[in-house]
């Protein structure tokens, strides 16, 4: 999880809220919610892909097993 | 590109609405493709599911080709929508139904039936 919130914080340094939440307590599925001022006029597909593209590595050697997204722009 | 990637692409270009997704409408297999399935049909969509799960390579290929890495994925006249978050975030909002109604036109409740297509 610790892991995850460096990933994210590393590549949406800007975020005025971050977080990750383990919705199962196994460690392999996630939450992540991220408000960030990027975000803004961008579609919630490309939103997502830029949260996905932070979290390539874990998602690629498995450590995420299943990753639910939600993104804001401004508040 | 592939035959396989070309059948992926015919199915994203030609259905109003394409549905990737493990499993079918009638035997789901994850919690997710039923999410993204349940706000489809909230809004009315004619959907039109694609089961991954017969071949790893149909996930590989759709992947490469939408640039999006989990299943389910939804697709409206050929445009990503998303995964189920999206899908559920847009029919929470209503704004599911207006992309429906702008994509295929204020008839689409009615322009077609669910179904179940095959690229492998």
């Amino acid at each position: 999880m610790e892991r995850l919130e460096a990933l994210l914080r590393r590549a949406f340094p800007e975020a005025t809220d971050l977080r990750v939440v383990d919705r199962t307590g196994t460690g392999d599925h996630f939450h992540v919610v991220v408000t960030s001022p990027r975000f803004d006029g961008l579609p919630l597909v490309e939103q997502h892909k830029l949260v996905y593209a932070a979290l390539s590595e874990p998602m690629g050697d498995g450590t995420i097993h299943e990753l639910r997204i939600t993104t804001r722009g401004r508040e | 590109m592939t035959d396989l990637a070309t059948r992926i692409r015919d199915v994203i270009d030609n259905e109003p609405v394409a549905l990737f997704m493990k499993g079918t409408p009638h035997m789901v297999m994850c919690g997710n493709s039923q999410r993204a399935l349940d706000a489809l049909r909230s809004a009315g969509a004619p959907v039109t599911a694609v089961d991954i799960l017969p071949d790893p390579r149909i996930r590989q290929e759709l992947s490469a080709l939408s640039g999006w890495p989990t299943i389910p994925q939804v697709f409206i006249k050929g445009e990503l929508v998303g995964g189920a978050d999206i899908a559920e975030e847009l029919a929470a909002s209503g704004e599911l139904e207006r992309k429906l109604a702008d994509a295929l036109g204020d008839g689409y409740r009615s322009a077609a039936a669910e179904k179940v297509v095959q690229v492998v």
